[in-house]
């Protein structure tokens, strides 16, 4: 461990090798940052649940694993955060909503049965927007989470709680779940890694459920070189997920910066991006040059269409998915209430979804159910899904020319709290940069490249299915070129 | 533009609660960001199939019978239940 650091600065590989070599204990690394956790989090509110006494146990059991002098899988006794829409067993699940404010989850996801595996240290759970639709974790019925950078502003979203939780150094790395941009944005605007897996690569069991045809649970990390272990450690078919698959071997893996082809659609440069983020995005990509690589101008035709295409068919998902939300089977409900309200079984469903959800999940369920409604599926619905045929095939057409495609992950950097909140078509707006991928299913990387002023700058490193190997190593070589000296 | 008369409906068939003056609300914002979705109407579409799923969907089978949950984890389950009644889950009356 180099001396200047911190036992909270490390990354996966460098405490891998601690552990192993004893430089410190499970116990004094899982210390360090609930320690971490309490110094930082009243300020940046990251964490809804700190799970202390199991975390603790668990660091424990793994330094008695290593006295005996057995091997440690990679990610034993690593410290991470789960955002709060991912069932651990025994754990509080909120989903950032009242509805389920006291739900306590009955088991494990698929993604965190494979953690637990590896003997990982479970920290807590994170905040995030309610049922993850929001752009800023301002929608969080727990309040909002700020970013590191700077305190007046929001993390992005929905995953903001992991995003902010790995920017201060409050947990080694974190789990979040993209929908139309949920991990990318918050890594983006909290200078962190973050990884939207091809749609399938990661099981979803065990996710609370948004939009089922778009939701992947991902990895938000310190470096690129983590968010492949922890992409590594989750991925794969789950017999509990039917839309989940074994990730096929790509043939021909092995590539070289210098033979890449890399795009940049100029759809993703128009009027409404900010200029700093517009000119650190052109100096990564001069760097990928500088590399070898060949860079061209690519065409996305239907971008535009994008956004408007995911804004009916999410809600629309959502608005069948939240309707198992019914005061019931669990959660918040008027039967529990000491006065109720209601005495019949419809009032029932009113009222509690009426008490129990939040002001951006009504909207949404409002309109998704609008355009599902008898006279409104044709014009709405059928003509969203179609139009994401024309953004897949967009996709497929340009990756018969490149490799990759490089894009901002936002037209701008972090904004203030309560800047957008009012507007819902401002927040939607903010998406515009990431929904086409959870359309096409893409696997996609948000790389921190730059500042503008103290704010990070995300790069959207977009891939062809199952081609996180390759977006991984491509912003590895960003990593490593950044960390040399160029004359 | 969505009427006030069309939210209340939208909100039966979402089975959602809704105050007077979020009839107001929801008229108001919808009508906003549907404007914005009719864009879509630019694209042409009459030669698309839909897509509903992104990635190509294979049916996967398994036997039709009962998976038993753990009684550990069917306990947890009854517990987060707000009313039950000898193990099954309880409900208002329906009909009058």
């Amino acid at each position: 461990m180099p001396q200047s650091m911190e036992l909270p600065d490390l990354t996966i590989t460098q405490i891998n090798q601690g552990l192993k070599r004893k430089e410190f204990s499970a116990i004094e690394l899982c210390k360090a940052y609930l320690g971490r956790i309490k110094e930082k989090d009243r300020e940046i509110s990251a964490f809804l649940t700190v799970n202390t006494e199991k975390a603790l146990s668990r660091a424990k059991k793994i330094d008695n694993l290593i006295s005996t002098g057995k091997e440690i899988p990679i990610l034993a006794g690593i410290p991470c955060a789960i955002k709060d829409n991912i069932l651990v067993q025994d754990l509080k699940c909120t989903a950032g909503s009242k509805i389920l404010e006291n739900y306590i989850a009955p088991e494990d996801a698929a993604v965190i049965k494979k953690l637990k595996a590896q003997d990982v240290v479970i920290l807590g759970k994170t905040n995030l927007d309610e049922f993850a639709m929001g752009s800023s974790t301002e929608n969080s019925a727990f309040g909002v989470t700020r970013n590191p950078h700077d305190l007046t502003r929001v993390p992005g979203g929905s995953s903001g709680g992991s995003a902010a939780a790995v920017a201060a150094n409050e947990c080694v790395y974190a789990l979040g779940s993209d929908t139309g941009g949920s991990i990318r944005l918050p890594a983006s605007f909290c200078g962190v890694v973050g990884l939207k897996p091809t749609y399938g690569a990661v099981s979803r069991y065990g996710l609370i459920a948004f939009a089922s045809s778009l939701d992947q649970i991902g990895p938000l990390t310190k470096t690129v070189q983590d968010c492949k272990i922890v992409f590594e450690a989750i991925s794969g078919k789950d017999e509990m997920d039917s839309t989940s698959v074994k990730i096929p071997e790509i043939r021909n893996s092995k590539f070289e910066i210098r033979n890449l082809r890399i795009g940049l659609p100029k759809e993703y440069f128009v009027k409404g991006i900010d200029p700093e983020v517009e000119k650190a995005i052109r100096k990564a990509s001069k760097k990928y040059e500088e590399m070898g690589a060949k860079i061209e101008e690519v065409s996305l035709p239907h971008t535009e269409y994008a956004l408007p295409a995911y804004y009916i068919i999410s809600p629309s998902e959502a608005s069948a998915n939240l309707a198992r939300y019914d005061g019931i089977k669990y959660g918040y409900s008027q039967i529990s209430n000491l006065k109720p309200q209601t005495s019949d079984l419809l009032g029932v469903y009113l009222k509690s979804r009426e008490q129990g959800f939040g002001s951006e999940v009504r909207r949404r369920i409002m309109l998704g159910t609008y355009a599902l409604s008898a006279g409104y599926y044709e014009a709405y619905y059928k003509r969203a899904q179609k139009v994401r045929t024309l953004v897949r095939e967009d996709f497929e057409k340009v990756f018969e020319k490149v490799d990759a495609l490089l894009t901002p992950v936002a037209p701008f950097t972090a904004f203030k709290i309560g800047e957008k909140i009012e507007d819902p078509l401002s927040m939607y707006l903010v998406d515009v940069y990431t929904v086409s991928i959870n359309l096409a299913g893409l696997p996609a990387l948000s790389l921190p490249c730059s500042k503008a002023g103290h704010l990070p700058v995300g790069l959207q490193i977009i891939g062809k299915p199952f081609e996180e190997t390759k977006i991984l190593e491509i912003g590895q070589a960003l990593e490593q070129y950044e960390s040399q000296p160029h004359f | 533009m969505i009427t006030r008369k069309e939210v209340q409906h939208i909100a039966k068939l979402a089975r959602l609660g809704i105050t007077k003056k979020e009839e107001e609300k929801f008229a108001k914002e919808l009508s906003s960001i549907l404007g914005y979705i009719e864009k879509l109407k630019e694209a042409d579409t009459s030669k698309v199939e839909p897509t509903s799923w992104s990635v190509k969907a294979e049916n996967v089978m398994r036997d039709d019978e009962a998976r038993s949950k753990k009684s550990e984890v069917r306990r947890k389950i009854l517990e987060l239940v707000p009313e039950t009644k000898a193990g099954y889950l309880k409900v208002k009356s329906i009909l009058k």
